[in-house]
């Protein structure tokens, strides 16, 4: 089995500013744990402007943010960095297992920062009935599909939530020649940022219906149509407004959930109704020397948010280990 | 005539009014930043988007290097933009920052690679 000192587990903005904010204050012994083969995490898929104007004080497409990081960390000999690796177990004592192509690997860490982010909600869970055809993604795996794979999933598109991932999503099916027929949001106003509402709803005139809900999904091998309707201030349906859209595509962006799975495996106590952990002041669990920073401690609307805050979690955790010795 | 313009520079999303005589502007108010003045005079005289999109890449472990514009191009060209990154193939490997194509539609933009192709 394997020692260390810090062991933090993901790669994305989070991971690494508290990997390097760790160093920095002073923790040497780090070992970064990273399932996918490239650092950045959902950074990567974030291929449009808008990030860093508060951390960096310029504007930076997502994989450009992530390089400054990126760059920094492998520069920083104490920081060993294991790509491609799962982590499947974490115990209460902290020792950590992970699978690498070919291996199953221990290892035993003195503190721990969890930075494993999000997951998206699904069409299960905001409960939309219908039948289940192809055509049904999250906002983020489509944008995965379009950024990273270079395909188009659907011609014909529909936007269920208005968070932030669906409405760029609007904007980038747009702009990739799909037709984007309707943003369908059950509240009465937009959930994502002003701007995003501005530069990918308004600018390309994209039907934005507030107050309205999916009823059901309709289509056999494909999606064919959604039927939507008007909801009150209660959220019930108006009879009588209830109209179809014709697509083959629909999106789901209905929000995130942390993904806390380990540190519940390793008994840390996580509200059933937010999924993050509970918590007594920022990063901080009910276990000493277990931190959890980024989305995976509560959902950022902004990325510089995480990477401010996460830093304090590289911080902590060096504070303990000190404290240790 | 008074136009409401929602600023899109920073995640703020400051209301701007801008008061506005036979095409004129004649002042501009509600920006909690210089910046909210600019974003107000280019949105009224000629609408500006930093343009993002990807394109095909051969000999990497990637299939798509994500691209931007270095500075804002008018609006009414993404759809001209798309279209030019859409007829591109990287054949070699790209470094982020790299010039992808000078003066971009003509646009005085330059088009750069934001990712490197090689991890």
């Amino acid at each position: 089995m394997l020692n260390r000192g810090l062991v933090i587990v993901g790669g994305g903005p989070a991971g690494m500013a508290a990997a390097i904010a760790a160093y920095e204050h002073g923790a040497g012994d780090i070992l970064l744990i990273e399932r996918d083969q490239y650092l950045g995490g959902i950074l990567n898929q974030c291929v449009h402007a808008g990030f860093g104007l508060n951390y960096f004080k310029e504007i930076l497409t997502g994989p450009e943010y992530a390089d400054r990081f990126i760059k920094k960390i492998k520069n920083i000999r104490q920081i060993e960095i294991s790509m491609r690796s799962l982590v499947v177990n974490l115990s209460k004592d902290k020792v950590l297992t992970f699978l690498k192509p070919g291996s199953l690997n221990q290892v035993q860490a003195k503190a721990l920062i969890m930075a494993t982010g999000c997951r998206e909600k699904t069409r299960e869970m905001i409960h939309i009935p219908g039948t289940r055809p192809a055509g049904i993604f999250s906002a983020g795996l489509a944008q995965k599909l379009i950024n990273i794979e270079g395909l188009l999933p659907g011609k014909k598109v529909v936007i269920v939530g208005s968070g932030d991932i669906g409405l760029i999503m609007a904007r980038r099916f747009f702009l990739e020649g799909a037709e984007v027929k309707a943003v369908i949001e059950i509240q009465p106003k937009s959930q994502g940022l002003i701007r995003n509402q501005v530069q990918c709803i308004e600018d390309f005139a994209i039907p934005f219906f507030c107050s309205h809900k999916i009823q059901r999904i309709y289509g056999n091998k494909r999606v064919e149509k959604v039927s939507v309707v008007r909801v009150d201030e209660n959220f019930n349906v108006v009879a009588g407004s209830e109209f179809d859209i014709e697509c083959d595509t629909v999106l789901v962006s209905a929000g995130l959930i942390p993904e806390n799975e380990l540190i519940e495996m390793a008994g840390v106590a996580v509200d059933k109704k937010t999924n993050c952990p509970v918590s007594q002041g920022l990063n901080k669990t009910l276990v000493p020397g277990l931190f959890v920073c980024g989305n995976s401690f509560k959902v950022y609307d902004l990325v510089d948010s995480v990477s401010r805050d996460s830093v304090i979690a590289g911080q902590l955790a060096a504070e303990y280990l000190k404290g240790l010795k | 005539m008074n136009k409401k313009i929602t600023c899109i520079e920073c995640p703020k999303g400051c209301v701007l009014s801008v008061d506005l005589q036979n095409d004129e502007i004649m002042s501009i108010g509600g920006n909690e930043c210089p910046k909210g003045q600019e974003y107000a005079l280019s949105e009224i005289k000629n609408p500006l988007r930093i343009f993002t999109s990807s394109v095909l890449i051969q000999g990497s472990s990637l299939k798509m290097i994500p691209v931007r514009t270095d500075k804002p191009i008018p609006k009414h060209k993404l759809f001209a933009a798309m279209e030019e990154v859409k007829r591109m193939r990287f054949c070699r490997p790209v470094n982020a920052g790299d010039v992808i194509a000078e003066n971009f539609l003509g646009l005085d933009v330059n088009l750069v690679a934001t990712r490197n192709s090689l991890g």
